[in-house]
């Protein structure tokens, strides 16, 4: 019996022992009407024949060299973060609920949030929450909270080129409670966000850095603006640019006062889209406003370190309804990985790798963009995402050039943005020059035979 | 041997940054942390990790929680490259293999529950109850019925339910519990009203026993114009059994870290799959696979579902989970599913009745045990000042996991009990034995549990001094 270690004596003893007949007997109380005789499930395989099943499975998606980004980014993740993350102390360990048995887990979540918070520039950091979209949704529920509005009028500036994935997760979530997001347009010549006109009753602007066309905004003058405007600044940044960008608790005079991100770029796998990890850090006057779990240190009776849950009165299984969200379960084990990431590669490597992203990126921009027929929409500075303008239809050319082995960026038209032949294009450290050729010559093939 | 990675620092020359982007839109100082040495790395975070229980190294008997074993072989699946390796936004011609497999988990689900329709995309069970509760108001939206602003919750449910409930916009109604672990039928009757969306409820309920009156339950809310939420936290007691579409629940949501086997890493990531009934199908939140007749798989969209509710995070939700979810049941198959609850049944029982041998109390004694059940020390306590936390402590000197205790809030000095199928009878005789020992330190030498654990690498935590102090993040 597949992971059942009763044999038929000791399953016959056991029923002994509780006074039934029969396992059957066992659901006594439940109405036999209920009881179901069969259901559309296939056979169990062995070990072997699932291994032979999902092997065919995996190798029938297609091997692809990952020039797409939009979120999710091919990065290198060395052998050590999963050969650490995967242990079974790690793998099959519960919520720190009980902290004098969780040490490990406890003390490596302290780690993360001092990392982020020294990536962020901001003074606390949660211990994570579902992916960054969903992150970003609880950050704005948060300034929210912190700003006080009530009824009717609670709103949320949203930037345009904010990634369209996490614009529908904000619809999704902030939609249930009756908040009006508010669209900030952005400079179609630019790309850039423009300054709104007004406030209006928003509680907080958000701010993404790069936006969704790769672009880098003036998170200087946005931010200022926002505060200039009684708003909360919410900076939606990606972890590893954050080793090259300015950190965001830098951000204009004041500092902005949360960042939320994805945290997929530090050692988590792509894995068609999940699990990934949102993060979440803000100024310490917000902590009790803050969803999720964080971890303190402390000490025992003996005086010796160690670590625990607090501020355990914000969450849902203290307050219930009146909770800062409803949120239990989290990424622990893809923060563990993380936290792992940013040890091995360290300070240093982590800016190493985040120049190395740049420089492929502006190397493979400077290669495309002489591809006949292939233009530059925006100009701006970018970290390692850009947008190309191709003269087809960016689907068709991505389509086609699945057939070179390459997954060539994302069609800005999936997202309902920009011109049918923009095509958002990502280089991570994992490509080298002969990949960025092999780029330039499929594209070139492509282009001429379209 | 240092005890804190930021002890390891080696020292690098700065990283020069690129001058073609802006310098105000630079870091101002080199990013501060730590750069130690990969061996240092390897040891450190071994050393953390030997620092932790787990289910591969200590037995968990935690209630509501389902600590099974999670069989390597899925975590070995899921990090096969030809999975791991995907981009979300790979075209689905190109990631066909992975398109089957989360198809087959719906359609596996759907068959389990018995549902008409899985959404496997929220990330874990809460999520999955704000997308049932969502759905369950997008449709007394969609029929204009906008006047049910209540939701209906047992006192005794889970901290999610009422946290989720509010924050799809609803007012949570709390219900008692009778004295042998039902609903209030009273009070139910009292409350359903035009006024109510819906009740949420799980069943076995949270005190570990199957509420029996289920059906009348559903034939009242449905009378009344609501829904039923099935919290899917103790599926594991049922599955294979009794489906929560057939006892008459519209919506529920699956935890597959829990039911399914899906490690739960020290606090997640899990996974929250939503199932319904047909008239909930449109509001289904987004993605989901559909199969074409020609087999054929591809992402439904909002154009294919206008009403859906939406989407709960950027990408599919947590994909590795439910690869690792698909992997397990598909090794089970329909026998080995019927085996799960079957034995967590037994085991759960022979516990029972082998805990109160040696002296514990039920808290419902006359009644079947479910895959978990409730003891209560308040006659310790009376006898001694002895708490249920001060036993859960003491049980971690034996390298046990401590149960769930003082929840539900409802039964005294409670400690929850869910031994899961996959624990032999060696170990859960030794923990009858354990425990008997430690109701004779009780009585005996108190202080020994009041002040356990002794054989850890930390003592009881100064939880006051954490939250006051709050020191979160180390210095720089």
């Amino acid at each position: 019996m597949p992971y059942i270690p009763h044999d038929g004596l000791e399953t016959a003893a056991m029923l002994a022992a509780v006074g039934v007949d029969s396992l059957d007997q066992l659901f006594d109380e439940i109405p036999p009407n209920l009881q179901v005789q069969d259901m559309a499930l296939p056979e169990g395989l062995s070990e072997m024949a699932l291994r032979r099943e999902l092997e065919g499975r995996a190798l029938s998606n297609a091997p692809l060299r990952c020039f797409a980004g939009g979120g999710a980014y091919a990065h290198h993740i060395p052998a050590i973060v999963w050969e650490i993350a995967g242990r079974g102390e790690f793998y099959s360990a519960y919520t720190p609920y009980q902290p004098e048995a969780s040490q490990g887990t406890l003390q490596v979540v302290y780690e993360y949030q001092s990392f982020i918070t020294r990536l962020t520039g901001l003074e606390v950091s949660n211990a994570s929450l579902y992916d960054g979209a969903s992150g970003l949704a609880e950050a704005c529920l948060m300034a929210l909270r912190i700003q006080g509005g009530q009824g009717d009028d609670k709103s949320i500036l949203v930037p345009e080129n904010l990634l369209p994935g996490w614009r529908r997760v904000l619809d999704s979530i902030l939609g249930l409670q009756q908040i009006r997001l508010v669209t900030v347009p952005y400079d179609r010549v630019a790309g850039t966000l423009v300054l709104p006109a007004e406030a209006g009753d928003a509680a907080a602007l958000i701010i993404p850095q790069s936006n969704a066309l790769g672009l880098l905004e003036s998170v200087d003058v946005l931010t200022d603006w926002a505060h200039g405007h009684g708003l909360l600044a919410i900076a939606v940044v990606n972890p590893l640019a954050l080793a090259l960008l300015k950190a965001p608790g830098d951000w204009g005079t004041q500092g902005a006062d949360m960042a939320v991100g994805e945290g997929q770029p530090l050692g988590i796998p792509l894995t068609g889209g999940g699990p990934y990890f949102g993060f979440l850090a803000c100024r310490k006057a917000y902590v009790r406003q803050l969803p999720g779990r964080l971890v303190a240190k402390t000490v025992d009776g003996q005086g010796r370190a160690g670590f625990c849950l607090t501020l355990q009165a914000r969450e849902q299984h203290i307050r219930r309804g009146k909770a800062t969200s409803n949120i239990c379960t989290n990424q622990g084990l893809m923060v563990t990985a993380a936290t792992i990431h940013m040890a091995t590669l360290g300070g240093h490597g982590l800016q190493r790798t985040a120049v190395l992203c740049h420089e492929r990126a502006v190397r493979l921009r400077e290669l495309l963009t002489v591809v006949p027929g292939v233009r530059l929409p925006y100009g701006g500075p970018f970290f390692h995402e850009f947008v190309l303008r191709l003269p087809h239809a960016a689907v068709a050319v991505r389509d086609a050039l699945l057939g070179h082995g390459l997954l060539a960026g994302l069609p800005l038209s999936d997202w309902g943005m920009g011109e049918a032949g923009d095509l958002l294009v990502c280089a991570t450290e994992l490509l080298d020059e002969a990949d960025l050729l092999a780029y330039r010559d499929a594209l070139t093939s492509v282009l001429e035979t379209l | 041997m240092s005890d804190s990675i930021f002890d390891h620092d080696h020292h690098f020359p700065a990283v020069e940054l690129p001058s073609d982007i802006p310098a105000e839109l630079l870091r101002k100082a080199p990013l501060n942390l730590p750069n130690p040495a990969e061996l240092e790395v390897l040891r450190h975070y071994t050393r953390l990790s030997q620092k932790n229980f787990s289910i591969d190294t200590q037995f968990y008997p935690l209630g509501s929680c389902t600590m099974k074993y999670n069989p390597r072989i899925a975590h070995t699946m899921a990090s096969l490259s030809g999975f791991a390796r995907l981009h979300p936004d790979t075209p689905a011609p190109a990631m066909q293999g992975l398109l089957q497999v989360l198809w087959e988990l719906q359609e596996w689900l759907a068959a389990v529950t018995g549902m008409a329709a899985v959404s496997l995309t929220p990330a874990a069970g809460a999520q999955g109850e704000l997308a049932g509760v969502a759905m369950i108001r997008a449709y007394h939206a969609a029929r204009g019925d906008h006047e049910r602003r209540k939701m209906l919750i047992p006192a005794a449910a889970h901290g999610t339910n009422p946290a989720s409930a509010q924050m799809a916009g609803f007012a949570v109604v709390e219900i008692p519990n009778l004295v042998d672990g039902d609903l209030d039928m009273a009070f139910l009757d009292q409350h359903l009203g035009p006024d109510v969306a819906g009740i949420m409820l799980t069943n076995p309920s949270t005190l570990g026993v199957f509420e029996r009156r289920i059906a009348d339950i559903a034939a009242r809310v449905h009378g009344a114009g609501g829904l039923l939420y099935y919290d899917g936290a103790n599926l594991n007691a049922i599955l294979g059994r009794v489906q929560p579409g057939q006892m008459g629940f519209d919506v529920m949501h699956l935890n597959l870290h829990k039911t399914f086997a899906t490690p739960h890493g020290g606090g997640g990531p899990g996974a929250g799959a939503v199932a319904v009934q047909e008239r909930l199908r449109p509001f289904l939140p987004l993605p989901m696979v559909t199969r074409s007749e020609e087999g054929a798989l591809r992402w439904l969209d909002e154009g294919d579902l206008p009403q859906s509710i939406g989407r709960l995070s950027a990408h599919g939700g947590n994909v590795g989970v439910l690869l690792r979810a698909h992997a397990y049941l598909r090794r089970l198959g329909r026998v080995g599913v019927g085996r799960v609850s079957a034995y967590a049944a037994l085991n759960a029982n022979y516990l029972l009745k082998e805990l109160q041998r040696v002296g514990y109390q039920a808290a419902f004694p006359e009644r079947r045990a479910s895959h978990e059940f409730i003891l209560t020390v308040s006659d310790l306590q009376k006898a001694t000042g002895i708490r249920a936390l001060d036993v859960a402590k003491r049980l971690l000197d034996f390298g046990i996991h401590a149960p769930t205790i003082y929840f539900p809030q409802l039964v005294p000095e409670c400690l929850l009990i869910e031994p899961t199928e996959t624990e032999s009878k060696a170990t859960l005789d030794r923990f009858v034995a354990v425990m008997a020992q430690i109701r004779q330190e009780a009585l005996a030498q108190p202080e020994l549990l009041r002040e356990a654990p002794h054989h850890l690498p930390v003592g009881r935590l100064d939880e006051a001094l954490a939250a006051r102090h709050l020191d979160v993040a180390a210095a720089q």
